[in-house]
């Protein structure tokens, strides 16, 4: 086991982890944070990805070890509040889901593309998003959600839709 | 799938991490963005005894140009080669396959040199590093190695270097104005691996092609050079008629490999269309390139 400090959606979060374990498997059995979801294990679906130092990432291609030091973000630390941020409030008034499984990935890619491209057009969110395409699709409403939250964070305080 | 049990070494320095690679040798394989490796040890297609993590030796990230070169560490992230103004401007061919590498969340992490060490034939740097041929620097207990591109990629996921050697650095040559790239590829989704990828480097000088490299992935065990392509279009004014007769040349010897994703011939079809497209394509982009010098 080797001793680990990270932050995790703000927290100081100190525990051990064996070396094989990946950062996913931390997230979920160690911190209890579920919201982060393991679909497929080796870097192929997407459902997994959180934000380490600002960047999407694939929990399962990263090991807890490799995560000490770093600043993790995972889908529980984008509404602290228990209520939605505004990507999530888009995604909820467009409907982005069908099954949910793969939402959480989806939403967290989405995050990490907004905040550093906040003008994104479709083509660039169907471009960063096309890394977690899931099985039910229902991509399209996805894609309108991601649009409509990028249209809103754009617009000045007090000119809601 | 959770990974096998491994021994796990997180070097702070190259010289430590040269010192565990010859004490583990073959036992041992170095982590570096871990976007290939950490899948293989997920479905037991690696089973290393001991995991060298070089994430740590921050020595071996960093990308700089100097005398017509530009140098990349080995554990430089895709995602800053991407942003990168240096390889914006001077290795156009690197710009224009890095964002076809994976997905953002895949770049975030992976690395050039990992990318490069791993050596997928069907995957996009291998193909760039051998169209520009490139130079690869190992270090191992005995001292550096520099090893060219051709001789690098060995086989598949097999390259030059040694059990005991580190890949410390690769080394471009730097493009001028006059060079146009372009990377082409058909994958059945966007960032799968190409079913086939073309690498296209071409130097315009007063209208005609003066310098032409051509690498295909995805059709051998290693990346292919189209020397055949290369050495039709040297002194010739593009056209489509001339990339159609590189297209043809390229492919005439071709024999790649069938699997399920589709057929040999399928293959060398797609090989013929992607040398098209992807000579207009980098002809197009010198002839910006140039505009724009």
């Amino acid at each position: 086991m080797v001793d680990i400090t990270l932050t995790v959606n703000g927290a100081i979060r100190t525990g051990s982890a064996e070396a094989r374990k990946t950062l996913a498997d931390y997230l979920r059995d160690d911190l209890e944070l579920t919201g982060t979801h393991v679909g497929c294990e080796h870097g192929v679906c997407g459902a997994c990805t959180v934000i380490v130092d600002g960047l999407p990432v694939r929990s399962c291609l990263m090991l807890a070890v490799q995560a000490a030091g770093s600043e993790v973000t995972t889908i529980e630390g984008l509404a602290p509040d228990g209520g939605l941020g505004p990507l999530q409030q888009a995604m909820w008034d467009s409907h982005s889901f069908q099954c949910g499984f793969c939402t959480p990935g989806f939403v967290m890619q989405a995050t990490a593309l907004l905040s550093h491209h906040p003008d994104a057009d479709e083509q660039q969110i169907r471009e960063a998003l096309s890394g977690n395409i899931c099985r039910c699709t229902g991509y399209q409403s996805i894609i309108d959600g991601v649009l409509l939250a990028a249209r809103r964070l754009r617009q000045p305080a007090g000119q809601g839709e | 799938m959770k990974l096998p049990q491994f021994d796990y070494q997180a070097p702070q320095t190259i010289a430590e991490a040269i010192e565990l690679l010859a004490k583990y040798e073959d036992d041992a394989s170095v982590l570096a963005g871990g976007q290939s490796l950490i899948p293989l040890l997920a479905l037991r297609l690696a089973r290393p005894a001991v995991l060298i993590d070089i994430n740590g030796v921050s020595d071996l990230a960093g990308l700089s140009l100097a005398h017509g070169q530009v140098t990349i560490g080995t554990l430089t992230r895709e995602y800053r080669a991407e942003e990168s103004d240096v390889v914006a401007d001077r290795l156009p061919l690197l710009a224009a396959a890095l964002p076809l590498i994976g997905h953002a969340a895949i770049r975030s992490r992976g690395t050039v040199g990992g990318s490069l060490a791993h050596g997928d034939p069907a995957a996009e740097l291998p193909a760039v590093a051998l169209a520009l041929d490139a130079t690869f620097v190992v270090r191992g207990a005995t001292g550096e190695r520099i090893i060219k591109a051709p001789d690098w990629f060995e086989g598949y996921l097999t390259t030059a270097r040694r059990p005991d050697e580190l890949l410390i650095e690769v080394r471009f040559p730097a493009a001028g104005p006059g060079t146009g790239a372009s990377f082409v590829e058909v994958a059945r989704r966007h960032g799968d691996f190409a079913i086939v990828g073309l690498a296209t480097s071409l130097t315009l000088a007063d209208g005609r092609i003066s310098d032409a490299r051509l690498a295909l992935a995805g059709v051998s065990d290693v990346p292919v050079r189209a020397a055949e392509a290369e050495d039709v279009l040297i002194g010739e004014q593009p056209s489509a008629a001339l990339f159609g007769e590189a297209a043809r040349r390229a492919t005439a010897g071709l024999d790649p490999p069938a699997d399920l994703h589709g057929s040999a011939d399928y293959r060398t079809k797609i090989a013929a269309t992607l040398i098209r497209r992807g000579l207009r394509g980098a002809a197009d982009n010198a002839s910006e390139r140039q505009a724009n010098g």
